[in-house]
């Protein structure tokens, strides 16, 4: 096997830009005459080429970067154009047993659950001090793997990593236990504890934000991890776990295995030496790690799954207001989050309205080459999402919705979707129903407040939930009456290190983010003594 | 024991900062007046420091109401508040060296130790508090009505801090580092003998970016500059710690002018309990440093040793072994454990402790005098067959005076432990489960050490029961006594759930 040292790997010969403006006049794309998705011609032009190298592409094991143990690897796409980008070593269940034996050994002896919960948080800090070094590296990288528009992954979406981490590393000196008042002459009192070796499964379309929302609360309490990346999206999770082990980060506390969720994910699942198991995707998939788990050794297990989630438009709101956010909250990210707002609930009184300015906020807004300047919508993720949103769009068409805008693929290669919106959606029609994960808006008309809960709540989901009224009583009542993780109030997508995020039903088990995320990697430990 | 006071070390560090710094700037008081400060080692004039008044304090206040009531500081996220808070911590381990000798020659803290551990302990504590900037959280409540019901939990406003000699950096930290994490903002008066490095981190705060009027630094002395704090009627809150002597006076100053919040760390006589089990080569030195640290000048110094009868005179041999490895010399050696007390009033007050001993009938087991030439040291003195109504047993000497006293049982250690007016801290030293637990519940302190002392920790809190004062210094206590909390509630309708 290869294995040498992560720090070995770290050479960087770039002149970077320094900002997407520049970026942009470098290869002589100017940001005026920005074109439309309806001028298909966009995205015939040459694809920018990001000035970032892919320098890591193995697994990350044992603080060193190896070969897969079958020697395979597999291929990330490039989401504009599908083709290659690089490479990927492919784990698969032996390197999860590798990786998973490293964790163990750096749990059980190693020094990082043993070291001062202060060293930890300055192991954390120092880790967002070089992230923010090469923030624009890693989120050229992140839209070159994701396409994402780059502009939102670096003056957004890294900061926010940042932020994560710093915040993470804030929690790990302040993990208090109650001592306990006791019913006789005992002495209680409660110790929290590492839970041990974590398996994390994340998602491809925050690559990096998925990462922090799982590694920085798993390190700050002390744990040891293996992490697998989505197939989709290897890149930024090798080199940033690299600059950890730049920070100081002992290693095999913090393992990563890029590879496909049947063999790679169901290993970590089923792993009998895992202690604890974190997945972040479909519902679908969801039911299957937990089954796994359940089969294994009893792992508990934290689920963030799909949504459905209203975004409740009442007759009081400030329409154009709501009619951005709305947008916003459904077509942010090629509308790949799971707490979209794919349900635009609009009041009767104020519902043609609506539907006109959503249309021409949809028809505007600007679809192509994410590394361009201005650019607000990039491609699809893969084909398969490609495909299984435009299929989506055609039943919306077949069930009789109404289509007001878009609807098609826009350009001949790469996977970009027009922003499609839909009006007259009904409750039982697939489009209002299932999880599209696409640029598709399906607004729906209601007249009453307890009508409109009752039927935001009639889902399998429970993700999120937006509404916009000027009222507090009504605020209040959808408020408490939604039975979702998060209610975002005249916002949405407000996604604060602090705020803990999860779903009720099957959006998913247990919280992420905030003072709630600790739970999901501490034991809890009663020491009663006479 | 003091035969090295010519060598290279005795050098003074380039003193910068020695005007106010009010709204950000360095400005001279408006009296022009300025106070002779005195290096303890030599009894020399080192720096003229501009005194503050009451004018000062004044101005200082109406910047850091501006600065609360207008300005961003309270306003910023806590992640913002955080980001400055990181880079200032930063800072202060750059200029460790520097920082380090300061309190040194102001306060005689040991010059290794400073540079090693105690100023980077500082920025560790920022480093602590900014942490927690983002995770003050108040509560949603569970109501008995159809209403929803919150807390919001907001800074208190402009904080007066008044902080002591012994420890000049510590003390700065402990009191600015939560105040600022909350969204305060505050008007610190240090010490009169020790004001210089209060001023170099409030030069460094600045460059991290803490906005002006944020941090106002008021040298000066405690009848002026510490009274128009306490009594000011914009400051909404006053954190002190010194005697308790002071803190009635502050406390009463606070009460008749506008009933401000206060926090007080006060004296204490803190007893450090040697048990038959203990084991006396661990315990000896861990007593001799719990009562010598910093020449005794420690609110949390073990100043009361009681010794178990079997343990006693075991004890007691092994502490005169230590007590003779024990230098007092130049802080800036390397070699001393122990430099000069802070200042002449304090070095006359502890000599005249030290003939109240002797004269009520204790042992002097080791030291009794001052050493001889130029500064303000004291031999390390231990009496032994101290009684607890002796004067040495009652009031805090803060000098490196040790009181060994004799029990027989649990209970009457218990008992006279607790016979004090003060309940700071205590150390309890034995293997036994049982008497562990049973004393660290009976002692009525804020602090117990089981087997360890002075373990401080930026997460523990650290505050007097009794008169040793109230509210807590360190760990997230310290961050909410800077918050108040705001209750908010309205009504619901159709509320699933209540």
């Amino acid at each position: 096997m290869a294995a040498r040292r992560v720090s070995y790997f770290f050479s960087r010969s770039l002149s970077l830009p320094t900002s997407p403006a520049s970026l942009a006049k470098k290869y002589g794309l100017s940001g005026k005459g920005m074109q439309r998705y309806t001028t298909a011609t966009v995205l015939e032009e040459p694809v920018i080429t990001p000035p970032v190298q892919v320098n890591y592409t193995k697994l990350l094991i044992n603080g060193q970067f190896v070969d897969s143990a079958s020697g395979r690897t597999f291929p990330t796409l490039d989401p504009r154009t599908g083709e290659v980008i690089a490479h990927v070593a492919e784990g698969d269940a032996e390197d999860v047993n590798r990786a998973v034996s490293a964790a163990r050994k750096a749990f059980d002896e190693g020094p990082w659950p043993k070291m001062t919960a202060y060293e930890r948080s300055r192991i954390l800090l120092r880790f967002a001090d070089l992230v923010e070094k090469h923030m624009q590296e890693l989120a050229q990288l992140e839209t070159w793997d994701n396409g994402k528009p780059y502009e939102q992954a670096l003056t957004a979406e890294l900061p926010l990593f940042v932020r994560l981490f710093h915040y993470y590393a804030g929690w790990a000196d302040k993990i208090h236990g109650l001592t306990v008042p006791a019913d006789g002459p005992h002495h209680v009192q409660v110790l929290h504890e590492p839970i041990g070796v974590a398996g994390q499964i994340i998602p491809w379309n925050f690559p990096l934000l998925m990462y922090a929302w799982k590694v920085g609360p798993a390190l700050a309490c002390g744990n040891t991890i293996v992490l697998k990346s989505a197939e989709q999206t290897p890149l930024t999770a090798l080199y940033v776990s690299k600059l950890f082990h730049e920070a100081g980060l002992p290693d095999g506390v913090l393992n990563v295995v890029s590879g496909y969720g049947p063999t790679a994910g169901a290993a970590l699942a089923s792993h009998m030496d895992i202690d604890k198991l974190a997945f972040t995707g479909s519902t679908d998939t969801g039911k299957v790690v937990l089954e796994l788990a359940a089969k294994s050794n009893l792992k508990p297990v934290t689920l963030e799954l799909g949504g459905k989630s209203p975004f409740i438009v009442c007759e009081d709101a400030d329409i154009d207001r709501a009619v951005e956010i709305a947008h916003f909250a459904l077509f942010f990210n090629q509308g790949q989050c799971c707490c979209a707002g794919s349900r635009t609930f609009v009041h009767e009184r104020i519902y043609d309205e609506f539907v006109e300015k959503a249309k021409a906020r949809a028809a505007k807004r600007t679809v192509g080459d994410p590394f361009k300047k201005g650019i607000e919508q990039g491609p699809q993720i893969d084909s398969d999402q490609f495909e299984k949103v435009l299929r989506y769009i055609r039943s919306g068409i077949d069930g009789n919705a109404k289509l007001e805008c878009g609807g098609e693929r826009v350009g001949s290669k790469g996977f970009f979707i027009q922003p499609t919106v839909f009006s007259n959606v009904q409750d039982n029609m697939l489009i209002a129903q299932e999880e599209i994960f696409g640029p598709v808006q399906s607004i729906l008309k209601f007249k009453e407040i307890d009508e409109v809960i009752k039927r935001a709540n009639a889902t399998r989901y429970g993700l999120a939930a937006g509404v916009f009224t000027k009222n507090i009583d009504t605020a209040n009542t959808l408020s408490r009456g939604l039975r979702a993780g998060t209610v975002w109030v005249n916002c949405y997508d407000v996604f604060d290190a602090a705020i803990p995020f999860g779903g009720y039903k099957m959006s998913g088990v247990g919280r992420e983010k905030g003072i709630y995320s600790l739970n999901n990697y501490l034991q809890v430990k009663a020491v009663v003594s006479s | 024991m003091n035969g090295n006071m010519e060598k290279a070390w005795m050098r003074i560090p380039d003193i910068k900062f020695t005007k106010l710094f009010i709204n950000g700037e360095f400005v001279d008081a408006i009296s022009g007046k300025t106070f002779e400060n005195i290096d303890p080692r030599t009894e020399e004039v080192i720096a003229n420091v501009s005194e503050g008044d009451k004018e000062d304090v004044d101005l200082a206040v109406k910047a850091a109401r501006q600065a609360f009531d207008h300005g961003p500081w309270p306003r910023l996220p806590g992640c913002e508040r955080r980001r400055i808070m990181l880079k200032f911590a930063d800072l202060i381990d750059e200029n460790v060296d520097e920082l380090a000798a300061l309190d040194t020659v102001d306060a005689a803290n040991l010059y290794s130790l400073g540079k090693a551990m105690q100023i980077h302990h500082g920025a560790e504590l920022i480093r602590y508090y900014a942490g927690a900037a983002d995770k003050i959280h108040g509560t949603t409540l569970k109501m008995s009505s159809e209403l929803q019901g919150y807390t919001l939990v907001e800074p208190i406003g402009v904080v007066g801090h008044i902080v002591p000699w012994n420890f000049p950096t510590q003390m700065f930290v402990m009191k600015v580092g939560p105040a600022l994490a909350a969204g305060c903002t505050m008007v610190v008066k240090p010490a009169e003998q020790t004001p210089l490095s209060a001023l170099y981190y409030a030069h460094l705060a600045k460059q991290a970016g803490v906005p002006d009027g944020v941090i106002n630094v008021v040298t000066g002395y405690g009848s002026t500059a510490g009274a128009a704090i306490s009594s000011h009627m914009d400051i909404d809150m006053v954190s002190f710690t010194g005697s308790t002597e002071t803190g009635h006076r502050i406390m009463q100053a606070a009460a008749t002018s506008n009933l401000k919040a206060v926090s007080l760390e006060l004296g204490g006589k803190s007893p450090f309990i040697v048990f038959d089990d203990a084991d006396v080569d661990r315990v000896a030195p861990l007593a001799l440093l719990g009562c010598f640290f910093n020449q005794g000048q420690i609110c949390v110094a073990g100043t009361r040793t009681f010794v178990q009868e079997g343990i006693h005179d075991k004890f007691v041999d092994r502490l005169l072994e230590e007590v003779k490895r024990w230098v007092v010399g130049d802080p800036f050696d390397p070699n001393v454990n122990q430099g000069p007390q802070v200042d002449k009033k304090q070095y006359k007050k502890i000599l005249s402790y030290i003939e109240h001993g002797k004269r009520e009938g204790a042992t002097l087991l080791a030291g009794g005098k001052p050493l001889p030439g130029k500064g303000y040291y004291i031999e390390p003195t231990i009496f032994t067959d101290v009684t607890d109504d002796m004067t040495i047993a009652k009031e805090e000497i803060f000098g490196p005076v040790m009181s060994i006293m004799k029990f027989k049982t649990v209970e009457e250690v218990i008992k006279r432990a607790n016979g004090t007016k003060y309940g700071l801290a205590a150390g309890i030293m034995t293997n036994d489960l049982n008497i562990a637990n049973t004393v660290a519940r009976s002692l009525r302190a804020g602090a117990i050490w089981i087997n360890c002392y002075f373990a401080f920790d930026n997460d523990l809190p650290i505050g007097g029961y009794k008169m040793s004062g109230f509210g807590k210094d360190m760990g997230i206590q310290a961050l909410h006594k800077y918050l108040q909390i705001k209750s908010v509630a309205t009504p619901i309708f159709n509320s699933p759930w209540l």
